[in-house]
């Protein structure tokens, strides 16, 4: 399973990525895998507020929805327009042409409670 | 959805084979089946393309003996059994006196004063005591269903490979149609139906038998691509092809007519349970409707969203999401008359926002010639 060293990631399967307050977050191969087939992801509305923890979009599979949870708060500065006509990029590239939405951070210490690579392994292997 | 929770979980006969696949498994009317082995799409694919195996042993049997089993059953369902010949299958709703759906079965006529049904796994004890409260006929009712295995072999390919496992005279079974066979010494029935529209057979089986005959048809059907199937790709197959799936688009609080099933309704055959009540229904027409929509809007319409039409809440999609067949996001609802024709607009709440849909010809769906 794919678990880039240079993300963070949260126990619900997203990752992030930060270059200075400006934060990237999809999320993991193990996620897409768990979900299959994503066929529709409802984006965050740009300017939005999101907390962490807390529901900023939808990805729907062909078997159901699911939430999409904010790893860190701050504003939706820029979504991934490129999954309104290919969500399967969830699939076939989560970490890179997947990415879901970018967040300008508001709380710098909240990304101290994130996984690294590590914790983020052994979290889904315990689940296996 | 209306499931019957069961106490204990139970477990297809070919669960550690699906297992041993990595199988997402999901619970299902108290079952855990394979939701999908590698992908509910390319599931889909193939049993539209090629050739699929499911196991649907979850599924009921029921067998009805007697003297008066045809009078037995033309009293509780609404398709005319009498017209069955022998070795013909007849799908109709069992109905309740209020013209409400109790289940919807297949009825298996294998000669006189003896037919068998296949029943829907979450409603096998429902029917069952449905059968016993209106035998007034003397007739026999036997539940099998835990000694019988289900498979059901499905795809433009799955004729040839039917032919290669079984014999070149099953090509002969004509669509609703069923025939026996000896197989690995025993008797097992050969049923030319499905529930994905496409060609196929489902076989009926004693359930000791479904690991070797299990073995058997993965080894002929390595040839012709045979592919296993989950329930995932099941349910967009039919929804595809608009076959009911029972919770959803039938339930004791819809009628065959309103949801789209005239077809199986001879009022002209006799007495039956909720007759009147369809006889009223013909006479002063249905308030809702079945119909099929398309998104037009971006969204998936799921089964339970609400439905509105000129602004008020107008009904509710009884199954919807994604057509791997048609690339598109479709669905099932029942919506008042007036607002069902085709070509009209309707809005689906999905997360509380109202995302237009559009009322289009059903099945979405047909089997390639």
């Amino acid at each position: 399973m794919d678990i880039p060293r240079d993300l963070k990631y949260t126990k619900t399967h997203e990752w992030i990525k930060r270059d200075g307050t400006r934060i990237r977050i999809g999320i993991t191969e193990y996620a897409q895998k768990e979900l299959s087939d994503v066929v529709f992801v409802e984006l965050p509305k740009l300017g939005q507020d999101v907390l962490q923890g807390r529901a900023a979009c939808v990805v729907e599979s062909v078997k159901a929805a699911s939430d999409i949870y904010s790893p860190l708060s701050g504003k939706v500065v820029a979504v991934n327009k490129d999954l309104e006509l290919d969500p399967a990029l969830v699939n076939k590239d989560p970490y890179g042409r997947g990415w879901i939405f970018d967040i300008s951070l508001s709380k710098q210490e909240e990304i101290n409670s994130l996984l690294d690579a590590n914790q983020y392994d052994t979290l889904i292997h315990q689940k296996a | 959805m209306e499931v019957f929770k069961e106490v204990q979980t139970r477990f297809l006969p070919l669960h550690d084979y699906n297992k041993s696949l990595g199988a997402k498994f999901i619970e299902f009317s108290g079952w855990e089946v394979p939701a999908y082995f590698t992908s509910i799409i390319e599931e889909h694919e193939a049993v539209r393309r090629g050739a699929g195996f499911f196991d649907i042993s979850h599924m009921g049997e029921v067998h009805v003996r007697g003297e008066k089993a045809l009078d037995f059953l033309q009293s509780v369902v609404c398709n005319d059994v009498s017209k069955l010949k022998e070795g013909e299958v007849l799908y109709t709703p069992l109905m309740l006196a209020s013209g409400g759906v109790v289940d919807d079965i297949l009825i298996y006529y294998v000669k006189p004063a003896h037919y068998f049904l296949i029943v829907n796994a979450a409603n096998i004890d429902k029917d069952f005591k449905w059968f016993l409260t209106h035998n007034s006929f003397g007739v026999e009712v036997e539940n099998v269903s835990p000694r019988r295995g289900i498979f059901a072999i499905q795809g433009p390919k799955s004729i040839e490979l039917i032919k290669s496992i079984f014999g070149g005279d099953v090509e002969k079974i004509a669509y609703y149609h069923f025939a026996n066979r000896q197989f690995l010494g025993k008797e097992i029935v050969l049923s030319r139906t499905g529930y994905t529209g496409e060609a196929g057979f489902e076989v009926f089986f004693d359930i000791e038998m479904a690991c070797e005959l299990h073995e058997i048809i993965v080894e002929k059907g390595s040839s012709f691509g045979l592919k296993p199937i989950g329930f995932g790709a099941r349910d967009t197959l039919r929804l595809d092809v608009c076959f009911p799936l029972y919770g959803h688009e039938l339930t004791e609080d819809t009628t065959p007519l309103e949801a789209g099933l005239s077809w199986t309704v001879h009022l002209d055959k006799g007495p039956f349970l909720g007759r009147d009540v369809l006889l009223a229904q013909k006479k002063n027409g249905i308030k809702k409707t079945l119909v099929g929509f398309e998104m037009v809007g971006r969204g998936l319409a799921r089964g339970g969203y609400a439905v509105f039409h000129n602004g008020a809440k107008a009904g509710h999609v009884t199954s919807g999401g994604f057509s791997p067949s048609l690339k598109k996001n479709i669905g099932l609802a029942y919506v008042p008359v007036e607002a069902g024709t085709v070509g009209a607009s309707i809005d689906i709440e999905i997360r509380g926002e109202h995302v237009e849909a559009r009322i289009v010809k059903t099945p979405f769906y047909k089997k390639r010639r």
